[in-house]
């Protein structure tokens, strides 16, 4: 049973990385016709990017390793105040995503240009034509240095949670300093907004995965939530994160980080409440549309209630050629004793799966389907 | 802060043609209401691209073009030139445009300060 967790924790983490790149994404571009379909293509893309990452991650490590010094030469100049006013101005939506995330590491982290320049994997040079073409526009466009009036406020909250979490899901991915330096961010404005729901939300989602980076690879593989060591774990970072957990949860307006944060607070405890992971995932489903937060859902509902009303859930989902549906149908039938139809959808996910360990996983069950 | 306001409107103007005689006053209110507003210190709705002449001087001699300087799939319907706090106050008038949520769009640029 515990096996089949396996690519569900995958599919979970790309889909907490396409809400991250949605959370940043529609408050600019407003929401896609097709919110669902556009989860389940950017999580699909996501997970092949993540794969892909894991692979080489020994290699990237080396090589993004930052000095652990770091001036405060930005900092410096900015008085304690002003940096929430800062950090709105950097996370700009008149601003491109790349520059919004550029300017929020150096001015408010305080990385020089050429750490980030290699955080990102771009020249230096690049990186300088693009944070100084990014603070010509605030100065020439008048982008104003200041928190947004209250009716802006939601969005733009948004689009600054959004730059946070997607630094630290470039180091969730492997650059741990990257995701160090999210969660000084998160922390800071946890402290700056301590009203905020989605605030804290998002600092407890971040530091909650946080706490489990050390246990998530074994080398260059990925070891899922079940299998994982869980003395690895870091315990007082887990206890941080329950903490901003309840301040979110007490705040009005609970939103999507603080929600997924809840479930992934949840997933940590054992044995794992399956039935309040599933009502959680209701939540998300209202709040996003998603297909793929209602396959989610229905793994949780099967661990909850069984295999039977879990199927039927699935079966309602148009995620034909998303390996995660696919894995997900056939465990469900596996679970039912329809192995011929198990075996069916085995191999469809055995064909749309992209690495090494998850295609021998497969093989493993179509072989067990088989007799 | 000025900046010029840029009204994209070619697809806009289509869908106000669909739009019932109401609906319609309703759309050219809000243009007034918003010519009316403080900041907004000029604006003119133009002729349609068509009837653009262009002009090049090459070597002393006026050289005439029938149509627009650039060849694209949407042109300046009009404009308005607004004197503004900040980029924050220019972009709430622009997204007040009506053709900015009738498939048209407003392009918000900062005037050179002299």
């Amino acid at each position: 049973m515990v096996s089949y967790v396996g690519d569900f924790d995958l599919a979970e983490e790309a889909v907490q990385e396409a809400f991250a790149a949605a959370a940043e994404r529609w408050p600019r571009d407003g929401t896609p016709a097709n919110p669902g379909a556009w989860l389940t293509i950017t999580a699909r893309n996501r997970a092949i990017d993540r794969l892909r990452r894991n692979r080489a991650l020994a290699e990237k490590t080396r090589l993004l390793e930052m000095p652990e010094a770091v001036e405060d030469e930005m900092k410096g100049t900015i008085f304690p105040d002003e940096r929430l006013e800062l950090i709105f101005t950097c996370c700009h939506p008149a601003l491109g995503l790349e520059a919004q995330v550029a300017l929020t590491l150096r001015a408010l982290g305080g990385l020089r240009t050429d750490e980030i320049a290699r955080a990102f994997l771009v020249p230096e040079e690049t990186m300088k034509r693009r944070l100084s073409r990014a603070k010509r526009k605030i100065k020439d466009a008048g982008i104003p240095f200041r928190v947004p009036a209250d009716h802006l406020l939601p969005e733009r909250l948004a689009a600054v949670l959004a730059v946070v979490y997607l630094i630290f899901n470039e180091g969730y991915g492997g650059r741990g300093d990257l995701a160090a330096e999210a969660l000084r961010l998160g922390a800071a404005l946890a402290e700056l907004m301590p009203d905020e729901s989605e605030v804290h939300g998002l600092l407890a989602l971040m530091l909650l995965n946080d706490a489990r980076r050390e246990a998530r690879f074994e080398g260059a593989e990925l070891v899922l939530l079940a299998d994982q060591d869980r003395s690895r774990w870091n315990a007082g970072q887990i206890a941080r994160g329950r903490a901003a957990l309840d301040r979110a949860l007490a705040l009005p307006g609970r939103g999507p980080y603080a929600i997924q944060a809840a479930i992934a607070s949840l997933h940590m405890e054992e044995p794992r409440d399956w039935p309040q992971i599933a009502a959680l995932y209701g939540e998300l489903v209202r709040l996003t549309g998603s297909p793929v937060v209602e396959l989610n859902r229905a793994i949780a509902v099967a661990e909850a209630d069984g295999a039977e009303p879990a199927l039927a859930l699935v079966d309602r989902l148009e995620l034909d050629g998303y390996q995660y549906f696919h894995s997900t149908r056939a465990e469900l039938l596996r679970r039912l004793g329809r192995a011929a139809e198990a075996r069916t959808e085995y191999e469809r996910a055995l064909e749309l799966a992209h690495t090494e360990p998850e295609r021998r996983f497969l093989r493993r069950r179509v072989a067990e389907v088989s007799h | 802060m000025k900046y010029l306001l840029q009204i994209y409107s070619d697809r806009a103007a289509a869908e106000f043609e669909r739009l019932s005689e109401d609906e319609q006053s309703v759309v050219v209110g809000e243009y007034l209401a918003i010519n009316q507003s403080p900041a907004v210190i000029g604006g003119e709705q133009l002729q349609p691209a068509e009837t653009a002449t262009t002009v090049r001087v090459e070597n002393g001699q006026t050289i005439l073009t029938d149509g627009p300087f650039v060849e694209a799939k949407e042109h300046l319907g009009g404009y308005l030139l607004v004197d503004a706090d900040d980029l924050d106050a220019a972009l709430e008038i622009a997204a007040r445009i009506p053709a900015a949520r009738m498939g048209g769009a407003v392009e918000v640029r900062p005037l050179v300060e002299r």
